[in-house]
């Protein structure tokens, strides 16, 4: 009897067998761990002039989900990968978008890009010492690109600007009931604080270490467009500034690895407006509080006895990280 | 009372245990969760240690801010309200101190080692 794996392998080879054409057959069909709502293969797709590294992302068993609140499908997923690469993102190439006749569940194959994910290697190993000080400006300019993706040519899409973003954290909040004196502080300052009319663009979401891809010639993809909406494109910038993506390195507020000013300065090299640092603060502050109730929702998880790990549980003392940061950006000690 | 080991201890060898026996004869993922196991550990070690007297001070600066007694988790709900009602603001004596101390207090039991509270005690 074959295995699920194997079973998927034979299916997916042969779809893309006959979808592809120069693909021939697959091999080494291998389920790589993170990403918790979707399945994610690694794979070698065979052709008559060698393999091809791919990857296949798939719903969880092969079955649809329910429209989860803030998650994309994984057909609008490739849709926008799609479009972000027609404007200049650098995104894994997506080769196909699985139908329903496949039989294989919704899904695409995408290609496997050579790169590191992990903060830690990035920021302190000798293989991307050159590419460190270039990241600030790359992040800028690719946002000002992934921001350019005309708003008419996007799949539908959850909107949601500043006001949205803080009633939902607000709701997670209310609804774990745990009293955060911090948080409450950081709502009302947030509440009082919304940004002015701006822009509204396609904006990525959790554009952060984990979901780039870099070598040592820099950023070499934008992966994960699984909380993609419209909203603020600023929303980003200050997404990238949050602390806890600085792994330690609190003086280089742009992924541990650089200045906001050359983040900055590419976005608008790369024809994006001009910059208002306070605006992309309000972000920061706001992305700081939502990693922060994030934290707590993974203890909720722990709680609920859905996920009993160690590691769930002990992530829900992660939140004061973020109080601190909170306190730093509110509250300011002379 | 309880006889000797204290808690405290307890949770400490058992956390010498995990790093110095168990964890360099795993491997991988379980390895990975061993080291959080032992992690956590520390995070109940140092509870034991700070929490009995950072939670009574922390009381007693609640009950001056609130002018009103009742349990840790009666007035932090009562700050909360208060904060949302806009009655106690970042200008309200007392209420900056007292947030930044019950924060210094939360990292220094959960997360020592954080680069925000090591900016802010001033040793980076």
């Amino acid at each position: 009897m074959s295995t699920p794996a194997e079973e998927l392998s034979t299916q997916l080879g042969s779809v893309l067998q006959r979808k592809l054409g120069d693909i021939s057959r697959i091999e080494a069909l291998k389920r790589l761990s993170g990403g918790a709502s979707q399945e994610t293969w690694a794979f070698e797709g065979v052709t008559d002039r060698g393999t091809l590294p791919l990857i296949l992302r798939r719903a969880p068993g092969g079955i649809a989900p329910e429209g989860r609140e803030t998650a994309v499908t994984l057909a609008t997923e490739a849709a926008l990968i799609r479009l972000a690469d027609k404007a200049g993102v650098p995104v894994p190439p997506v080769r196909y978008v699985l139908e329903e006749a496949d039989g294989i569940g919704p899904g695409f194959v995408m290609d496997r890009m050579e790169g590191e994910t992990i903060a830690r290697k990035i920021l302190r190993d000798e293989e991307y010492a050159e590419a460190r000080p270039k990241l600030a400006r790359q992040c800028g300019e690719i946002l000002a690109k992934l921001h350019s993706v005309p708003m008419d040519s996007l799949p539908k899409l959850r909107h949601s600007p500043a006001e949205a973003e803080i009633e939902q954290y607000w709701q997670t909040y209310k609804t774990h009931g745990h009293p955060h004196p911090v948080f409450e502080l950081a709502f009302k300052w947030l509440r009082s604080n919304l940004p002015g009319e701006g822009r509204t663009t396609l904006v990525h979401g959790d554009f952060r270490h984990g979901n780039l891809i870099i070598g040592s010639d820099g950023v070499r993809a934008v992966l994960d467009w699984e909380i993609a909406h419209t909203g603020d494109p600023m929303e980003d910038m200050g997404w990238i500034c949050v602390n806890s993506w600085r792994f330690g390195n609190i003086d280089n507020p742009v992924g541990g690895f650089g200045k906001r000013e050359d983040m900055f300065a590419g976005y608008e090299a790369a024809g994006g407006p001009k910059v208002d640092p306070e605006r992309v603060k309000f972000w920061e502050i706001l992305g700081t509080l939502k990693w922060g109730i994030m934290c707590t929702t993974m203890y909720e998880a722990f709680k609920s006895g859905m996920d009993r790990s160690v590691e769930r549980a002990a992530i829900g003392r992660r939140s004061s990280e973020t109080e601190i940061d909170l306190l730093a950006l509110l509250a300011p000690r002379s | 009372m309880q006889d000797m080991p204290q808690s405290k201890e307890i949770v400490e060898v058992v956390g010498e245990f995990l790093r110095q026996h168990v964890i360099p004869n795993l491997e991988g993922h379980t390895a990975f969760h061993a080291l959080v196991a032992a992690n956590a550990l520390d995070i109940v070690k140092r509870e034991l240690e700070i929490a009995p007297q950072a939670n009574e001070e922390e009381l007693s600066r609640l009950q001056t801010l609130l002018d009103k007694n009742g349990t840790l988790e009666q007035l932090n709900r009562e700050l909360c309200d208060r904060i949302q009602s806009g009655d106690i603001t970042l200008e309200t004596p007392g209420f900056a101190d007292h947030l930044w101390q019950s924060t210094l207090t939360k990292l220094a039991i959960d997360q020592p080692k954080y680069s925000g509270y090591r900016r802010a005690e001033g040793k980076i």
